[in-house]
């Protein structure tokens, strides 16, 4: 029994890492599905602005409230912009981001695509000599790997946005000094991995969400579980990638 | 060892090599002019026995199938000695079939007897445990990704439920499978080929709605356009008129045979209803448990005395 789950467990991780490095070899192949690309950033980027926005929002609002009594008792209400510039951008931005991208997009794709998949349409493209990978996996795959970082970079600057509203419910600063403020305290090693690590946030929610679909089995069971396994794995990725990107980061640093 | 026969013979029975599914001592000489060819049963039992749920023993299996000309010229497609098994579930039994040329073949059988398997295999959506699958004279199990997709682009393959993109409109479905095969396809050609496509089929006026907006028929009639708008030189159908109600069954059985003289397309049909073989066929191939069982036209089969065959027309 033991041995029959581990064998499944190691199949189905060499499946999606065969899955994922076919994603690197086709990429790079002409048709681009340039049409489909935008599409696809269209929804990914664009349809998640709302959300993205208000929990950036919210996020930055939360910060500065819970942060003040603690900053107000050493008396540095005045690193408030500083403190949360730097949580937000460093970590909450992209992390927040990409946990609500895993929930919005990875399971609208593990669903897409099972759909698809349990109707017979990525089969009617296969018979059809249409790559069913490039022009659904890549395309969904590039457009996580470049909206994800934008919104993430979106989510940072209405969440300062927020502080700063928070900040003025106490106490009296100008949108230019709270910003200011904020900078002050950010350096490049902040701002940098910060961004990079929201690519890769961005690549593994769409190519999970992807795979997920995409081998989803028979019936119509399995496209739940396709959109709810896509949540699970690719935030927990998420978090894999945050934690190595944290150690890499200290190692720069 | 080859075996001819000339048209005049109004049975298009298989030579012992491409029935396949018993020893040729048992089925040579059996049919008669005018009688289906009903091959013995995968163990050696006759036809009219129910043959036992288990697989039927390979060494029964012809080594060597070859079809042979009957005066339509050469096959284009030859399957010899197909397996497929599912774990521990045997889907396919030796399978031995041909198509001419301009032909229907109508594949008969009752669900789980592995018809929908075989037209899979045509077309690399599942790969054959043993045999050869030949089309145009090349093995699709020796076919690389691109040589594969090459070979698709003049198959045309519609499916039970037509697997229309559910996100596209009716004209984006049909201008999707020109957009990656016919780049240097003008915007006006491509519109007249989808215009003439649905006007074959009659539903010029769809041409804007989703496909969720369609009915059985028409999704159907649609799924038929997209695929025939490549002009594939073979047609498989997946159950065509399962689910769909007399009249619109007869109306789909009826599109498949116009198409079949306007676009002199060999077709073969996966079907359990005897309504729409009996308007599509030229030629019926019954499968049971796996294997090729019988074959002859719909007359011939009607005629026959064997219980299991004549299940299928009371």
């Amino acid at each position: 029994m033991q041995s029959s789950l581990n064998k499944t467990f190691f199949y189905n991780a060499g499946d999606m890492v065969a899955f994922m490095a076919r994603f690197f070899k086709e990429v790079f192949k002409p048709p681009y599905e340039l049409r489909e690309i935008l599409y696809q950033c269209y929804l990914v980027g664009y349809k998640s602005t709302f959300l993205i926005g208000l929990t950036g929002f919210i996020m930055g609002v939360v910060l500065a409230i819970q942060t003040r009594p603690s900053m107000a008792e050493f008396g540095a209400i005045s690193l408030i912009p500083g403190m949360v510039s730097v949580s937000v951008i460093r970590e909450i931005g992209p992390v927040i981001t990409a946990i609500i991208c895993a929930g919005k997009i990875g399971s609208r794709m593990g669903a897409e695509l099972g759909s698809m998949r349990v109707t017979e349409q990525i089969d009617a493209m296969e018979v059809s000599a249409i790559n069913p990978y490039r022009y659904l996996v890549v395309t969904r795959t590039l457009a996580t790997t470049l909206m994800v970082p934008l919104l993430a970079i979106y989510a940072d600057i209405i969440a300062l946005y927020g502080g700063y509203i928070a900040m003025n419910i106490h106490d009296k600063t100008s949108l230019q000094h709270f910003f200011v403020a904020a900078m002050h305290h950010l350096e490049f090693i902040d701002v940098f991995p910060a961004i990079i690590k929201t690519f890769f946030f961005g690549w593994v929610i769409g190519i999970i969400g992807c795979y997920k679909g995409y081998n989803a089995r028979r019936g119509t069971e399995s496209v739940g579980i396709a959109a709810n396994s896509a949540v699970v794995a690719s935030s927990l990725a998420v978090f894999i990638i945050d934690l190595i990107a944290a150690q890499v980061t200290d190692l720069i640093s | 060892m080859k075996e001819e026969y000339n048209d005049t013979d109004p049975i298009e029975k298989a030579p012992e090599e491409t029935t396949g599914t018993a020893a040729p001592d048992e089925t040579k000489g059996t049919a008669a002019p005018g009688e289906p060819t009903a091959t013995a049963a995968p163990d050696g039992s006759s036809p009219g026995e129910t043959p036992p749920a288990t697989t039927p023993d390979p060494n029964l299996q012809p080594t060597e199938p070859e079809p042979v000309s009957s005066g339509k010229g050469e096959p284009i497609i030859v399957i010899k000695g197909l397996y497929k098994s599912f774990k521990d579930h045997n889907v396919l039994c030796g399978v031995d079939l041909y198509v001419y040329k301009g032909e229907n073949l109508v594949i008969l059988g009752k669900s789980g007897s592995g018809k929908s398997v075989l037209i899979k295999c045509m077309v690399g959506l599942e790969t054959p445990d043993k045999g050869t699958i030949e089309i145009f004279g090349q093995d699709i199990s020796r076919l690389n990704y691109d040589e594969l997709n090459a070979m698709r682009v003049r198959i045309g393959f519609l499916f039970q439920n037509s697997a229309l993109y559910d996100s596209m409109t009716v004209r984006e479905n049909l201008a999707f499978p020109l957009r990656q095969h016919k780049k240097t396809m003008t915007r006006e050609k491509t519109e007249s080929t989808i215009m003439e496509m649905l006007d074959n089929v009659g539903l010029t006026d769809s041409i804007d709605q989703m496909p969720s907006k369609l009915s059985g028929g028409q999704s159907k009639r649609i799924g038929l356009a997209r695929t025939l708008i490549l002009r594939p030189q073979v047609m498989l159908y997946d159950e065509p008129t399962t689910g769909l109600d007399t009249g619109t069954a007869r109306g789909i059985s009826e599109l498949i045979c116009k198409m079949k003289d306007k676009y002199k397309i060999s077709s073969i049909i996966i079907t359990h209803d005897m309504p729409s073989a009996k308007i599509t066929a030229d030629r019926i191939v019954m499968m049971r448990d796996g294997a090729v069982y019988a074959e002859g036209s719909y007359e011939e089969l009607e005629r026959s005395d064997d219980e299991w065959i004549k299940s299928f027309f009371y």
